[in-house]
């Protein structure tokens, strides 16, 4: 079955993507140079904490500019959590930080009120269902193919990224209210906010999806 | 309203999960790892597995069963008892904890609260209280499974973890764990008042009444069931189904999915 790069460049815990993954039958090969990168022709990119964090593991370890030729040379990428935020332009977390440029857009704080305006827990803890945004007609073909709508994701984050364009939205939820990007696509870049490795059943078949793809 | 955390406490003893009344005298109920991948497969939105006993004789035995109990249930997992440094909270997440439960050591030193915040994000600290009440509307914090007291304020406490960096707080109330006689209501009412950041609750469930109660009336993010659960009073589906008819949203679970 397909061999899997996970990058793993010094931030959060990697073992639940890579059981996740394995347990649907891929082999994990763990990223830490350009030239594991470039060999791969499956990527993820994990990701828990803050996205200076994030972004600066990344750059230590010269992986920025082979990431987005991984992401140009059209091969499957999956950003998760913070690993789908860094795939945008910039982030407002704790300062002004620049991303990897794959998706355009900002990543910004989940507003502490919900619709109604009072106030709400933040960060958004727990599983909110997956909706289609708007502008997209389906998820045939994607990571999401065969997910039901309303199907509830784990999701645990403060901040959010607010794709440019609504055709790169891919699904998403509501925390009170306030609708937060919970899967983006742009060609065969995807990112996901929820942690489909912590998502039971409907996590693992998004993982098979990508690793069908 | 965002959907309420129907927790699966696990509270383990070297290789046993055991269950017992104000966090004393223990009963022994088996292989926890039997537990958590039946409740997975019952759809609980997550697992605390927390070493009753680390803690106490400061040792720390809970690496391998962690890794044992969390190979093939792919929910959050939270793992707690006896951790102590930045180092023990990474040992616990190589070995698959999502994140930590942290008690006696914060309240020994709350400043680890921030480090691991800072280090892992605050998304993987959890601060577990233990909360016995002193007076009316008043309740103190202990440690090492309600033995010990720390001399701090429950409710000033949970604000402090909070402007340090604790992403939920875990809240037990060591005056009802294990009793099955319902929950603090009103303790849970003034710490999740008091805090920007989800609580999850703990100690006192004794029926699906008592589950929708504490989020109702006590306002909780989540809760966490043990005796409920263990001794199969309650299947997660029937505690889903209480809550639905209380008007409590929870996860939606088909088995088939």
């Amino acid at each position: 079955m397909s061999t899997v790069g996970l990058v793993d460049y010094g931030i959060g815990n990697l073992l639940s993507v890579a059981r996740a993954f394995e347990h649907e039958g891929a082999t994990i090969k763990h990223v830490h140079t350009p030239e594991e990168l470039r060999s791969c022709d499956r990527l993820i990119l994990p990701g828990v904490g803050a996205f200076a964090d994030g972004m600066k593991g990344l750059w230590s370890r010269d992986l920025v500019e082979p990431l987005c030729e991984y992401a140009r040379a059209g091969k499957p990428f999956l950003g998760i959590c913070l690993g789908m935020q860094m795939l945008f332009d910039a982030s407002e977390e704790f300062g002004e930080h620049q991303g990897l440029g794959l998706i355009p857009g900002r990543v910004v704080a989940i507003p502490a009120v919900g619709i109604d305006r009072r106030p709400h827990k933040i960060p958004h803890i727990g599983w909110s269902p997956l909706t289609l945004p708007p502008e997209r007609s389906t998820w045939e073909s994607t990571p999401l193919q065969g997910i039901r709508y309303g199907e509830p994701a784990y999701f645990v984050h403060s901040f959010t990224a607010a794709p440019k364009h609504e055709p790169d939205r891919l699904a998403d939820c509501h925390y009170n209210g306030v609708v937060i990007s919970a899967m983006v696509a742009r060609g065969n870049v995807f990112g996901a906010q929820f942690h489909p490795e912590k998502s039971g059943a409907m996590g693992l078949r998004i993982i098979r999806n990508f690793l069908a793809l | 309203m965002h959907n309420v955390r129907i927790i699966a406490r696990l509270d383990v003893k070297g290789e046993n999960l055991v269950k017992g009344v104000h966090l004393e005298g223990l009963r022994k109920l088996g292989d926890p790892r039997e537990f958590a991948r039946r409740y997975y497969a019952q759809g609980i939105d997550e697992i605390i597995l927390i070493d009753i006993v680390a803690s106490l004789y400061e040792r720390n035995s809970l690496l391998h069963l962690v890794e044992r109990t969390t190979s093939d249930v792919f929910i959050p997992i939270t793992v707690g008892g006896g951790l102590r440094s930045v180092l023990d909270v990474q040992k616990a997440l190589r070995a698959g904890a999502d994140k930590v439960a942290i008690c006696t050591a914060a309240l020994k030193r709350p400043e680890l609260v921030r480090e691991i915040a800072g280090t892992f994000g605050s998304q993987c600290m959890v601060v577990d209280i233990q909360a016995k009440r002193k007076a009316p509307g008043q309740w103190e914090a202990y440690f090492d499974n309600g033995r010990e007291h720390s001399g701090r304020d429950v409710v000033e406490w949970a604000r402090q973890v909070a402007d340090l960096g604790a992403g939920e707080i875990l809240l037990t109330s060591v005056d009802r764990e294990g009793t099955a006689k319902g929950m603090d209501l009103e303790l849970i009412q003034k710490v999740t008042a008091a805090v920007p950041i989800p609580v999850i609750v703990s100690g006192g469930v004794g029926s699906a009444e008592d589950f929708t109660d504490a989020v109702n009336v006590g306002k909780a993010d989540a809760v966490a069931m043990a005796h409920v659960l263990h001794y199969n009073h309650q299947t997660v589906a029937q505690l889903r189904e209480h809550a639905i008819a209380r008007g409590v949203p929870v996860r939606r679970f088909d088995s088939a999915a």
